[in-house]
């Protein structure tokens, strides 16, 4: 049984629509990221796993009791109100201090549960979320961009500790990211996304895929410049360019 | 005790205090001074409609106040300019309160209570009103405290961890409805917003967590109002904007603290 499943997800913002006849499924302890140009229903598709947005059609079906960890985008922290990594932490319920510290350091990062969170660099920032996702011990990570405002290295190393939270505690990841070089050699499928699901599969074969490369181009990062040859059919997405990220 | 008039007000602004300053600091974080603004001020229009059917104030007002606010919060995120709208509904609601006042003819009705509060004329049974809607108000926000932080943070991780961010909303609505109607007696439409936001905003330098800045929030407040009623017996000022003056200068005083701190 599959962690989630969406079937046939239409998701609209008024009269327009972002998303269209979107199928898929995570299993346990699979990484699947989600990539496609902005504007292609990434975060609305994500926002409707986690039940933020609901179906026009179609709908979103969760395993019994699975438990999901949310990684937002950004999360803009007003500097009227104070809070402490520690507390934080806490606001997902009942935490003990030796599990925030087993969170921190799963996260990566040094104890740093005393610290505000708007004194926190980019970086450490991003950490803190990971570590409020994974304190509730999810089966299923879900991640928005979550290395927005990180340089490469900063994003490679995050990526790398999402990999070694996924073999420490066998969690589900999905994942939305712009860096296409940098997380597909962590994935295990790929879904390329235009307000509809363009193809899906390995790395390796939505890299290659035409519809992919229609979207990104040949030329996107250099570990893709081994799958680069022409194109062989043109695709246009002309009614999703202006649809909601 | 409570025989003497001003130990009833000084009990009356101290229920206030602490049922607006764990409501302040949310309309601190979450940018909702107008809204406070415009449900306080709609309350003018409740006491209207309270003496035009003869109710009890207290249940005019917190009618009066629930539909502005559950108005302003339905309206909100639909592509209206908030500030604008909010502007619209402050002032409005104030107008018509006022000309609907005047239409009382048959009934003298002290308008300056209404506007600046009336503290000094506290009676029991509106003391037990007041610390009875303050009871109300403090266990609403305890009970939902860490759903409003998280909702107040990001509503996305709201809704990840099974929060509804509109329910929260609709409980902070309901809280400041509460508020405006407990404090209309105590400082008057024109200044409950300062009640809110002064004592929460002079808290935020002195505090490293929500819960801290509620907590110091509610002894400025009841610092202000101990003072403030103080000062208005010694000086014969105005008592309710006497305590929003005292919580002014402690705001004054903790940022001037915090920013020399910072630049030591």
């Amino acid at each position: 049984m599959s962690l989630v499943h969406v079937h046939d997800l239409n998701v609209s913002y008024g009269a327009r629509t972002v998303l269209s006849r979107v199928s898929l499924r995570i299993d346990k302890g699979e990484i699947v990221t989600i990539v496609g140009p902005n504007g292609s229903g990434k975060t609305s598709l994500l926002r409707a796993i986690i039940g933020a947005v609901k179906p026009a059609a179609g709908h979103v079906q969760r395993a019994e009791g699975v438990r999901m960890g949310y990684v937002p985008q950004k999360l803009h922290i007003d500097e009227t109100l104070p809070m402490t990594v520690a507390r934080f932490l806490k606001l997902s319920g009942h935490v003990t201090a030796p599990q925030i510290n087993e969170a921190l350091t799963r996260a990566g990062l040094p104890d740093v549960s005393r610290a505000q969170l708007s004194k926190l660099s980019g970086g450490q920032f991003q950490r803190v979320l990971l570590a409020r996702a994974l304190i509730g011990k999810p089966d299923l990570l879900l991640l928005d961009e979550a290395t927005q405002g990180l340089d490469q290295r900063g994003s490679a190393a995050f990526y790398q500790q999402i990999e070694q939270v996924r073999q420490d505690t066998g969690c589900a990841v999905l994942m939305i990211s712009h860096e296409l070089h940098v997380v597909m050699s962590a994935s295990d499928r790929v879904i390329c996304l235009n307000g509809h699901v363009c193809c899906e599969g390995t790395p390796a074969v939505v890299a290659s895929a035409p519809e992919y490369r229609a979207l990104f181009g040949t030329g996107t990062g250099g570990a893709l410049a081994l799958y680069r040859h022409e194109h062989d059919h043109h695709h246009h997405h002309d009614d999703h360019t202006e649809a909601a990220e | 005790m409570l025989d003497d008039f001003l130990i009833r007000a000084t009990l009356a602004g101290i229920g206030v205090a602490l049922a607006a300053a764990p409501l302040g600091c949310f309309v601190v974080w979450r940018r909702m001074a107008y809204f406070g603004d415009a449900t306080a001020h709609a309350a003018i229009l409740g006491v209207a409609l309270a003496l035009a059917f003869s109710m009890s104030i207290f249940v005019g007002t917190i009618t009066v106040a629930l539909v502005m606010a559950l108005t302003v919060s339905a309206l909100s995120g639909r592509g209206y300019a908030m500030d604008t709208l909010l502007g619209v509904l402050a002032h409005s609601a104030l107008a018509f309160g006022l000309v609907a006042v005047s239409f009382l003819s048959g009934i003298r009705i002290d308008l300056m209570a209404y506007l600046f509060g009336d503290i000094l004329a506290v009676s029991r049974g509106d003391l037990a009103v007041i610390w009875g809607g303050a009871a109300l108000v403090v266990a609403l926000i305890g009970w939902r405290w860490s759903a409003l932080l998280t909702a107040t943070l990001n509503e996305d991780l709201a809704h990840a961890s099974g929060i509804d961010p509109r329910r929260e909303q609709l409980v902070l609505t309901l809280a400041l409805a509460i508020t405006v109607a407990v404090a209309i007696k105590v400082v008057g439409v024109l200044l409950i917003a300062a009640m809110l936001i002064i004592p929460a905003a002079a808290a935020r330098p002195l505090s490293r967590t929500p819960e801290g800045m509620a907590l110091m929030a509610a002894v400025i407040g009841t610092l202000s109002t101990v003072i403030g009623l103080r000062a208005a017996f010694v000086l014969d000022t105005p008592a309710g904007p006497s305590i929003v003056c005292i919580a002014a200068l402690s705001f004054v005083s903790t940022t001037l603290v915090s920013s020399l701190r910072r630049a030591a």
